[in-house]
């Protein structure tokens, strides 16, 4: 499998602290990749430095054969990479149509275009029913499902997660389990950050081991739980 | 199900905005030449704060000096007739591009630069006073003695050079004031509306979803500067007089921003409703004093601001949002 993105001994200081410290991974093209680590490991700005929200101090990263590192968030937006936020942002005032629209939109000029995009995307994302609701009132699952369909809308080909799991009870956890593997089915690259094991296991076929700032294990889940650096520095007695 | 229940509240808008619009056209009939007057003050406000609008109710940028677009389209239209006899309709063409440039600057500067929230408005009060300084101390433009427009008295009114009675002037910002609304419309309905609105709820997660949002708030900055210009040029014939100190000052910008604050920042309808509430207001009391043989220095403003205070206070999204409700229209011009 050829690599969708690649990093390349990547890293980001802030003053005199190491965030990120020469990371280098490959998502494969159609895989589910899980980034995880201890709170305070460097996942977020990882991923920021992906999304072009913050560029990094040294290292490469290269999506579809071009390097990408240092572009605007909404350059690479539009080179086909989709996040979501840790703590979710749509766009509180508008309708959820609207905010699925405003994704849409990216690639069409026509609204009515993009508005029947939008209900096909919230119809898989069992938000179609609450199309004309305000985002702000939405409860914190929906709200999280809505941004994931925000980022869909503008026809990604890796989409960035970041710990979109993370507030959700068991049954919804299963329910956006499914969703993203359905997605992935089709053909979609994700890349995610997570904390809930339960869902890092179900969906990823590769995960990368995060540990003040450092890339400590790589593998496959299965693989990863039984690492003993990993075990110590993350997962603790219990998960063994 | 619900797709003839939204069409049906939106019937009910276009009922209203009718109605609205068949009694404004046959107003002059009606009306008292001092009520015509204080009709043309409310269409200039609602012209001007929908403008205004798609800046901040749309796009969510905060400016405090759109004096400077009215006073640029005003002096530019003004001078071209005094000095060269052009007429106010060629002289917009040319207010327009001086407004929009002037917008890019400064939308530039702070966007480039990014400054934004309160330091953008800052920014937007900081241009609006060095044109007034400038115009102040401009002899080509008689600085701070202002622009005197001819008054003669015309056997009948002359459209091309905006000279007439108060009918003329009144047609001319209605019509204006309904193309503005139009226009305001069908931008909020369009791509470039929804993107607006995107950046206006959370620029980073705009830019997250692959909005250029430097492209799309300069674009909101020339049009509404663009669009205020002519209610610089419509001031300027009307008053028949510009002075720096009073078309560039700031009163002027905060006058302006008062009816869509009151009637409802980033509605269609909020900046008109806000227009007639405020003025009306105005002239309420006006003649509530009179009638009580009030005569104390400042007790309007007084009364003004109180109600002000007491509309912001209990309707904090405007008069608009709870009344459409009340109505059963939908008010998001969607």
């Amino acid at each position: 499998m050829t690599a969708l993105l690649s990093l390349e001994a990547v890293g980001k200081r802030f003053r005199g602290l190491v965030a990120v410290d020469q990371v280098s991974f490959a998502v494969p093209q159609g895989a589910i990749f899980a980034v995880i680590g201890p709170n305070g490991a460097g996942k977020t700005t990882l991923f920021n430095m992906i999304a072009g929200a913050m560029a990094p101090d040294a290292g490469a990263i290269v999506f579809a054969g071009e390097r990408l590192d240092g572009l605007p968030a909404d350059t690479i937006c539009r080179r086909g990479i989709a996040r979501t936020f840790q703590i979710v942002r749509p766009f509180p005032a508008l309708s959820v149509e609207d905010n699925v629209i405003v994704g849409a939109l990216l690639h069409r000029r026509d609204v009515g275009a993009a508005r029947a995009q939008a209900h096909e995307l919230l119809r898989r994302l069992d938000l179609f029913d609450q199309r004309h609701r305000i985002a702000s009132t939405l409860t914190l699952p929906d709200r999280k499902r809505l941004e994931v369909a925000r980022a869909l809308a503008t026809g990604p080909r890796l989409l960035l997660l970041d710990e979109v799991m993370a507030g959700l009870r068991p049954t919804e956890t299963d329910r956006m389990v499914a969703i993203l593997q359905a997605l992935n089915r089709d053909g979609l690259t994700i890349l995610l950050i997570e904390h809930v094991m339960r869902a890092v296991m179900a969906l990823a076929s590769r995960v990368l081991v995060l540990d003040h700032g450092v890339a400590i294990a790589e593998g496959a889940p299965e693989a990863i739980v039984r690492d003993p650096a990993v075990v110590q520095s993350y997962l603790g007695a219990e998960a063994v | 199900m619900m797709a003839p229940f939204t069409a049906a509240m939106s019937g009910r808008g276009a009922v209203l905005l009718t109605l609205l619009f068949a009694a404004l056209l046959a107003a002059p009939w009606i009306v008292n030449d001092y009520l015509l007057t204080v009709l043309i003050i409310i269409l200039y406000f609602a012209y001007a704060g929908q403008a205004w609008n798609i800046m901040m109710g749309f796009a969510g940028q905060l400016s405090l000096g759109h004096a400077i677009y009215l006073g640029l389209g005003g002096y530019v239209a003004a001078m071209l007739f005094t000095l060269y006899g052009v007429a106010p309709w060629l002289g917009l063409l040319a207010a327009i591009p001086v407004a929009a440039a002037c917008g890019a600057v400064i939308g530039f500067l702070a966007f480039r630069f990014r400054v934004a929230g309160v330091y953008f408005a800052i920014l937007t009060i900081a241009f609006a006073e060095f044109a007034r300084i400038g115009f102040d101390n401009w002899n080509f433009v008689n600085a701070s003695s202002g622009l005197f427009l001819p008054v003669r008295q015309y056997a009948h009114d002359d459209l091309w050079r905006l000279r007439g009675d108060p009918t003329m002037f009144y047609y001319v910002i209605l019509c204006a004031t309904a193309v503005v609304f139009l226009l305001c419309h069908f931008l909020l309905k369009s791509r470039i509306g929804y993107f607006w609105l995107a950046i206006r709820e959370d620029e980073q997660a705009a830019r997250a979803t692959g909005i250029d949002t430097f492209r799309y708030k300069m674009i909101a900055v020339m049009i509404s500067a663009a669009v205020t210009s002519f209610a610089g040029v419509f001031y300027a014939f009307f008053y028949n007089n510009l002075f720096p100190e009073q078309v560039f000052s700031i009163v002027r910008s905060i006058e302006i921003i008062l009816g869509p604050i009151i009637g409802g920042v980033g509605t269609l309808f909020g900046p008109i409703l806000g227009a007639f509430v405020l003025t009306g207001l105005a002239e309420a009391l006006n003649s509530a004093m009179t009638a009580f043989g009030v005569d104390l220095p400042g007790a309007k403003q007084v009364f003004y601001g109180i109600c002000l205070l007491i509309v912001i206070v209990a309707l904090p999204e405007g008069v608009w949002p709870p009344l459409a409700r009340l109505l059963g229209v939908k008010w998001s011009g969607r």
